[in-house]
């Protein structure tokens, strides 16, 4: 069911959540604390390998730090952190997705960046009213999956950080 | 050419060009009402701009077609060919004017009368009379067909530019001649434009912005590459045939960087030409006589400098024609030339610019200034006392010094002058003044070229880099750590010492406040390398105070393009931006404003409103290092211990609760037949307590040795705990006074004491402790308040010494030090007696007291050493020198008894050295 990215790019759009307007949409799938996510594939302007990431001192806790793709400065933002999730296990080579927000770029810091895949709009539906805070609050909506659920992460959501969030 | 009309040829040949193509479309759709109005704008603009350059001429015309216009755009005039015709006539009579500024930067002379009234009968609505086929010549030709010479504007015109570009011209003036005008106007407007554009071309700013943004990057790849290079190329391999074009692009990129830096320079003189109008108009206003002098006017820096600058250095130059310079009568009688100078200084240095905006004026007036300060409740007298003039003169820059009905009565200065602070530091600049009464101020501003790109040093703390712009770096130290308290004065290294856990460094017989980066930024300690105890320490300037950054590591400097952080890090103060080095990594800049603020030294002391807080500010300074006194201890309220100097203490006592009673709703006992207030030292008085320690304050001395003992002295009781103990210590007081009442911090007897402020308690016992009463003046040799000059490093003796002398009666002075008296000496300020100081940094006691002796006017005055050593070959030695007495540091009865002899010998006459051992 992966397909090329670049194959299918009239069916790629930016909103997701809402009636199935087109048959398909894409999405970059990830894993997050074994959980498969995805994220919309037009919103992502990169996908990183494990990168060295400076540290900032005094940031909120789920910015992870800055790192320099390609001369432009990307603050990276720990996704396990930003979902309340346990920390990583010391030593795991964790990967980004880069995606802008209001002119600034960000990576988000995923345990695994998977495929590109076009998903079915009839497989997709609203959050669960039971979902817990965090992921309610990040999620756009599930798809059903063969054997698994893919939550689609909202970037914007996720990227509106707030001092002192 | 003056600037102010180079530009405005540049816009109005722009406008102009404009208008041409905006009036063909208008007369083919006249309904536009856009475009209409946008014509009317454009010459709307031109009229403005030349009534304010003064082209009376170019006005008039433009006057005449805007009305047209106006009636036009208000539908009181029918859009037609004609209409427009003789609108373009205008513009055409206007080009040939504006070429005629363009070559002989004045109007041409001729006489628009004719085209004048054509456009004003269609402004009425009449028939344009003029033949439509040339719109130009015969408008304003026809009528003065006679006088063909006087009246064509455009043979008129030439005649001056001959001189300057003859090939062009002078056919042309020849031509005009000729009965086809058309000719002539064209190809001078041909000239005139190739002249305004060939030199500039206007450029959005934002193009330049994004260039330079490209640039950076272009530098950060290149860097990288380079130390690619540096790090691969070593072993031959494929890297080794890259290394020349390699080189070849470095060259490229640096020049190309230089080049885009350079369309975003300008030199500094855009930024002053406005001043000279603004000085001739003040000095009429104000009927002085001034000269502005401009230096360096072609120093150049980054636009977006030069624009933040503009503000803040015309409102200083405002200030120093309006409060610095004197009228010319007062100078008369100060023995100066009538004339004051402003002089402007701009010159470049080590990568900033500097710019001096000096004045030979009447200085600012400490005295004046510090009135107001204590008016404005920024200070207290007792913090004033200590304070060099320098700081005091700063006081101008504080929010909320200056109201506006303030300015000349009281300061002679300071209108906003805490705003052009604030302007100046938001670019990272500092300002700093320099003023000396009666010859002048000087204001030092020190601004970065560029904002872009900063010269930076990378330093390392708790295992991360970080970039320190080298503007606000003075020096770096290198010092070990060592074991709590333990001093170790053998070892040349400096020692990083602590106090109750607050680093602080001896640097050069001061104490230097530090700050550990990985403490204020809660990373993780480094890995502990036991042998390597080695840290760095950057010193750094903030405004009027140093502040010592201990950092693990230091790295080389580096040219950082700086960066906006992400605004979800915006909020962190400490970081001024971040950047990526040559090896590509990221890494934060460090804001020392931020980093003096977040640890409550420095920076913070000018945000702050209390008076208080100016003692904080003072902290860096410290205190000489090796001087012993007797303290008291005691304790009060909690379980700190608590300490006083010994010497400021006139009895203690141990009274009775039933002996306190209640006077105004204060307690107070009668002690030695009168009331003695008592200020209990934790704020409340414990009533439980059946007897309470008191420290009895008393200005006994002052009433006895003054003469005349009216009714006796005052008596304040300071109510304590418990006595704990009387020490001799040698001193290390960290002067943090944060909270009122304390002057700092010190270890003694091996534990963190508060030292007391005891002027803070004697003030509410009594207001005006050190007011000085009346009968209790200490007549110096003019029959005025004697003038006591006090020569001290120690900012802690200071602070104890002036307030001691002021309540003992007399009117004193502090200098810092030696350096600092001889100004003040220089300055012509004189004095009754001197009390100094021995070991002193720079100029100690002794060489400061033979060089008063060697000449000048203080060689006769009574100099009293104040020293912690007491030693008979020291007395020998101070004696020889020229010292009048020796007293020991701090005894207060003991100096004021040598004061009073000094001081009775010295008007009696006898200036004979006598050595009195008062100690």
């Amino acid at each position: 069911m992966s397909v090329a990215l670049a194959e299918r790019p009239s069916l790629a759009e930016r909103g997701q959540s809402d009636g199935p307007s087109t048959d398909e949409k894409v999405f970059v799938t990830l894993t997050v604390a074994d959980q498969l996510c995805g994220v919309p594939a037009l919103t992502v302007r990169d996908i990183l390998g494990e990168q060295t990431i400076t540290r900032i001192p005094m940031a909120p806790r789920e910015i992870a730090g800055s790192l320099n793709l390609r001369g432009r400065i990307v603050t990276a933002v720990d996704l396990r952190r930003r979902l309340n999730l346990p920390e990583a296990p010391a030593g795991t080579k964790r990967m980004s997705v880069v995606a802008e927000q209001n002119g600034e770029l960000y990576a988000l810091l995923v345990d695994q960046v998977s495929e590109v895949v076009s998903l079915p709009m009839q497989s997709f539906e609203r959050n669960p009213p039971t979902l817990p805070s965090p992921w309610a609050d990040y999620s756009a909506g599930i798809f059903r999956l063969q054997g698994r659920l893919l939550v689609v992460l909202d970037t914007a959501q996720l990227l509106a950080l707030a001092p002192e969030a | 050419m003056d600037d102010l009309l180079a530009d405005f040829l540049t816009e109005t040949n722009e406008g102009l060009a404009e208008l041409d193509s905006a009036l063909v479309k208008l007369e083919r759709n006249p309904g536009d009402e856009a475009m209409l109005s946008l014509i009317f704008r454009l010459v709307h603009t031109i009229k403005g701009t030349c009534g304010f350059l003064g082209l009376p001429r170019l006005e008039k015309v433009a006057h005449a077609a805007e009305n047209v216009l106006g009636k036009m755009r208000d539908r009181e005039l029918q859009v037609t060919g004609d209409v427009i015709t003789q609108v373009l006539a205008g513009v055409d009579r206007i080009k040939e004017i504006v070429t005629g500024i363009g070559a002989t930067e004045a109007e041409p002379v001729g006489d628009d009368t004719a085209l004048i009234a054509a456009l004003n009968r269609v402004c009425l609505g009449e028939a344009a009379p003029a033949p439509k086929p040339v719109a130009t010549a015969p408008v304003a030709a026809a009528p003065v067909i006679a006088e063909p010479v006087l009246a064509e504007p455009m043979i008129a015109a030439p005649i001056p530019v001959a001189a300057e570009a003859p090939p062009v011209i002078v056919p042309t003036a020849a031509v005009a001649e000729d009965p086809i005008p058309e000719a002539a106007p064209e190809a001078q407007a041909a000239a005139g434009a190739a002249n305004a554009a060939a030199q500039t071309i206007r450029v959005g700013v934002d193009v330049l912005e994004d260039l330079m943004t490209l640039v950076s990057e272009l530098v950060l790849t290149r860097n990288q590459l380079l130390q690619l290079a540096r790090t691969q190329g070593d072993d031959g391999g494929d890297l080794g045939r890259f290394a020349v074009p390699l080189q070849r692009l470095s060259h490229i990129t640096s020049d190309l960087q230089e080049g885009v830096m350079k369309t975003r320079m300008q030199p500094i003189g855009n930024a002053w030409n406005k001043l000279p109008r603004l000085v001739r108009d003040l000095a009429r206003e104000l009927s002085k006589k001034i000269e502005l002098e401009m230096l360096g006017a072609d120093t150049e820096l980054d636009r977006q400098v030069l624009e933040l600058i503009k503000d803040p250095l015309t409102h200083m130059v405002r200030n120093s024609a309006d409060h610095g310079l004197e009228t010319p009568q007062q100078r008369r009688a100060a023995g100066k030339p009538e004339t004051g100078r402003i002089t402007l200084n701009a010159f470049h240095e080590g990568g900033h610019i500097i710019i001096e905006i000096s004045d030979d004026g009447a200085g600012l007036s400490v005295d004046r200034i510090k009135a107001k300060a204590l008016a404005n409740g920024l200070a207290t007298e007792s913090d004033l006392a200590t304070m060099t003039d320098a700081q005091v003169q700063r006081f101008i820059m504080r929010a909320g010094f200056s109201t506006a009905a303030a300015i000349t009565a009281v300061s002679g200065r300071g209108v906003g002058m805490d705003v052009v602070k604030t302007n100046i530091e938001q670019i990272g600049g500092t300002i700093d003044l320099k003023s000396t009464q009666g010859q002048g101020t000087t204001f030092t501003i020190k601004i970065p070229l560029t904002l872009a790109i900063v010269s930076a040093l990378i330093v390392e703390a708790g295992g991360e880099r970080f970039a320190v712009p080298q503007i606000s770096v003075v020096e770096l130290v290198r010092a070990r750590t060592s074991e709590h308290g333990s001093i170790d004065s053998e070892r040349t290294e400096p020692v990083v010492e602590r106090i109750n856990d607050t680093p602080v460094l001896r640097l050069r017989d001061q104490l230097l406040p530090l700050i550990s980066l990985t403490d204020l930024l809660r990373l993780p300690a480094a890995t502990t390398d036991a042998a390597e105890d080695a840290v760095y320490i950057v010193v750094t300037q903030i405004g009027g105070t140093t502040l010592g950054i201990i950092v693990d590591r230091v790295f080389d400097t580096e040219e950082i393009v700086v960066k906006p952080v992400a605004p979800i890090l915006r909020h962190i103060s400490m970081f001024s931006g971040n950047t990526i080095l040559g090896d590509g990594s990221v890494i934060m800049i460090l804001d020392p404003n931020g980093i003096a603020r977040a640890s409550g030294v420095g920076g913070g002391m000018e945000g702050r409103a209390g008076g208080r807080a100016l003692s904080s500010g003072n902290a860096t300074q410290g205190i000489g290092a090796n001087d012993r006194m007797a303290m008291l201890l005691f304790r009060a309220g909690d379980q700190a211990p608590k300490a006083v100097p010994l010497g400021l203490i006139a009895r203690l006592e141990d009274i009775d609760r039933d002996r306190i009673e209640t006077s105004a709703g204060q307690p107070v006992t009668q002690y030695r037949g009168r009331l003695m207030p008592l200020v209990p030292m934790s704020g409340m008085l414990d009533m439980d307590r059946p007897r309470h320690a008191v420290l009895v304050f008393s200005d006994d001395e002052r009433r006895h040795s003054g003469g005349a003992v009216a009714d006796g002295g005052r008596c304040m009781g300071l109510v304590v705990d418990e006595i704990v103990d009387v020490v001799d210590e040698v001193l290390q007081v960290e002067l943090t006074g944060n909270r009122p009442g304390l002057l700092g911090t010190a270890v003694i007897a091996g534990n963190a004491t508060d030292v007391i402020d005891i002027g803070f308690y004697l003030t509410q016992a009594y207001a005006d402790w050190f007011a000085q009463p009346q009968q209790a003046l200490q007549a110096g040799a003019n029959g005025k308040l004697a003038r006591i000059l006090v020569v001290e490093d120690s900012e802690f003796f200071r602070h104890m010494l002036v307030p001691s002398l002021s309540s003992a009666g007399f009117d004193v002075v502090a200098a810092h030090d030696a350096a600092h008296a001889l100004r003040l000496h220089d300055a012509g300020e004189m004095f009754d007696a001197i009390v100094s100081d021995i070991e002193m940094p720079d100029m100690n006691g002794i060489a400061f007291v033979r060089s008063l002796r060697s000449k000048g006017r203080w060689s006769e005055l009574p100099v009293i050493a104040l020293t912690s050593h007491v030693a008979p070959e020291q007395i020998e030695l101070g004696r020889e020198a020229g010292f009048t007495d020796y007293v020991a540091k701090f005894e207060r009865t003991a100096l004021l008894a040598s004061l009073h002899q000094c001081l009775a010998q010295h008007r009696a006459g006898d200036n004979a050295n006598q050595i009195t051992l008062a100690a």
